[in-house]
């Protein structure tokens, strides 16, 4: 693998997550290299969306840090963090089903380019002009994720599977250095499966750090450089696909001590 | 939902033009021109409105205080202390936008209708400053002596003056707000509506879009005051009360929120309403507002601005 750097985009130190009396997380602590594609797996339950809405500012956490490009960023709001650079997708998609495919995109411009209030409501030339390259940027994005001819869809309109790619496309859209997928393969067919992770590694050839949730094992296994396994809020193991395949506390989570 | 064509704006240019022009020839409808006055001063609260609550998400149960703000600032600083009306009616929009700010900013911290709460209290509490500050407000028989407006000589002292003067502030609103709609800020606003976590991950900044168009709305309905104003030369605070605030969310739930024109349809057809048609229902008038509030949130939740969408929709079928 070639790393832009070998230094870490991502830490996460000693994260706790309590939700009442239940432990989501506990005592977290890994680290992602910049320019990899990291993957976080482990059964249901065991806290990788916690985690990943901790990372993109959903909540805090009730203990511990997360430190992004060497800075603090656990207590900050879900949109300042999307400013320094974290995109994310969602488990179920959450697209903005009363906007169009391009205008979906067009918002997750909202980081990079953007308009005063004044400058927008007087239509100035200045505001027009801007208004154009995000819509330039947006079609650059939607072709790379083949779904330029489909830009005036409904996004709500769309297959799952487009979908998911097309929250991919959004979460691009803001220039970002790390991004959050969130079971990007979840529901779909052998196909678009196919599609997704091949838009992924495209995504990580670009420069731009992967931190990924996904059962799909044969997902996990092609895709990812490093991987950590979590089990009810706790990691168990961390390594490469290799090490982890054949990690037995990695195999007694999923299958289960008896087998 | 979006695209504001730019044919029915002229169309709808050309029928305000020539409207005080027909009025004029037609007798039994010569006074309404003078309704019309009032319809455009209301334009300008419901378009600010229809964007807080159609696009924001949030509702306001106070936009009679800030009507209020507006009017009573002219009126105290113009009949009181003889500041030029202009700069009045400015200064009242931007006294109007810091307590729109002090109201709104921590109500619009919270999700949920909390703005609504606040705006609430606040309206009733503005009213009863109205009414009992006295020295300043001239208490329930309001204040009179409140100059009219003139520029550079030419002063808006007839109906029809004061009706195009009207008028066009509110072109300049409604096009002011559409591009607003089109523009970066409006797709975060629309990204809010459909989901505020999403809309939050890609970087808009909530509280803070929500806030922007409280006291954009705010600022509308300010001018809106100042216009009213200097239009009668006398207010009383009958007219800022807790029931005009809720007649302001029945003229957008009638017109439509997600559409613009909504605010406009809904304002005139109430406006109408309550100053022509109605009169002969006296005191039971209100239950025909509830009446309308009712059947438009069951029949046409997208208000009649919504209704040639369901037409299309009839003969797709």
């Amino acid at each position: 693998m070639n790393f832009i750097g070998e230094d870490n985009i991502l830490e996460v130190n000693r994260v706790n997550m309590a939700f009442g009396g239940l432990m989501a997380l506990s005592y977290l602590s890994f680290k992602v290299k910049r320019g990899m594609i990291k993957a976080v797996i482990g059964p249901n339950g065991a806290g990788k969306t916690t985690l990943f809405n901790i990372i993109t500012g959903s909540f805090p956490p009730t203990e511990g840090s997360i430190i992004f490009k060497g800075m603090p960023v656990e207590r900050l709001k879900a949109h300042k963090i999307a400013h320094r650079g974290i995109s994310r997708t969602f488990q179920t998609v959450e697209l903005f089903d009363n906007m169009t495919v391009l205008e979906n995109v067009m918002l997750g411009c909202h980081t990079c380019i953007r308009t005063s209030f004044l400058a927008s409501g007087l239509r100035l030339p200045m505001a027009r002009k801007k208004e154009a390259q995000i819509r330039e940027k947006a079609m650059k994005i939607l072709k790379f994720i083949g779904l330029a001819d489909k830009f005036k869809d409904p996004a709500d309109s769309l297959p799952l599977g487009e979908q998911k790619i097309l929250e991919i496309g959004r979460a691009l859209a803001g220039d970002p250095e790390l991004i959050c997928l969130d079971e990007p393969a979840a529901g779909l067919n052998e196909t678009e499966t196919y599609v997704a992770s091949s838009l992924i590694r495209a995504i990580n050839a670009k420069g731009i750090t992967v931190l990924l949730v996904e059962h799909d094992m044969k997902v996990i296994m092609n895709i990812s450089d490093e991987i950590v396994v979590l089990n009810y809020g706790q990691k168990i193991a961390e390594g490469s696909p290799r090490e982890i395949q054949n990690n037995a506390r990695v195999i007694e989570a999923y299958l289960g001590s008896g087998s | 939902m979006l695209r504001i064509g730019k044919l029915p704006i002229a169309v709808f240019a050309l029928f305000i033009i020539a409207f005080p022009w027909i009025a004029h020839k037609i007798p039994p409808i010569e006074n309404y021109t003078d309704i019309m006055i009032f319809a455009g001063i209301y334009c300008l609260i419901t378009l600010g409105l229809s964007l807080l609550m159609g696009y924001a998400g949030q509702i306001s149960i106070g936009h009679a205080a800030f009507y209020g703000i507006g009017a009573y600032t002219s009126a105290i600083l113009t009949a009181n202390y003889g500041f030029n009306p202009w700069l009045c009616m400015f200064f009242g929009m931007i006294v109007t936008a810091a307590v729109a700010v002090l109201v709104g900013a921590p109500s619009l911290k919270l999700r949920g209708h909390y703005l609504a709460m606040a705006t609430l209290a606040f309206g009733i509490i503005v009213y009863i400053v109205f009414n009992e500050e006295t020295a300043w407000t001239g208490g329930p028989d309001g204040m009179t002596g409140i100059p009219g407006l003139s520029l550079l000589g030419f002063a808006f002292d007839s109906v029809d003056r004061y009706y195009y003067l009207v008028w066009i502030f509110v072109f300049a609103a409604f096009i002011f707000t559409a591009n607003l709609i089109q523009s970066d800020t409006g797709r975060a606003l629309r990204a809010i509506h459909a989901s505020e976590t999403a809309a939050g991950a890609m970087g808009v900044d909530i509280s803070g879009h929500k806030l922007l168009v409280f006291v954009y709305s705010a600022v509308l309905a300010s001018l809106a005051g100042s216009l009213y104003a200097h239009y009668l030369n006398f207010i009383n605070p009958s007219t800022f009360d807790l029931f005009f605030s809720i007649k302001l969310l029945i003229m957008i739930a009638l017109g439509g929120m997600y559409n613009l024109w909504g605010a406009i349809i809904g304002a005139g057809l109430i406006t109408f309403l309550s100053y022509e048609w109605l009169h002969y229902f006296e005191e039971f008038e209100v239950i025909v507002y509830g009446a309308i509030l009712l059947l438009v949130t069951i029949f046409l939740p997208k208000g009649l601005a919504g209704t040639p969408e369901i037409v299309k929709t009839w003969f797709r079928k």
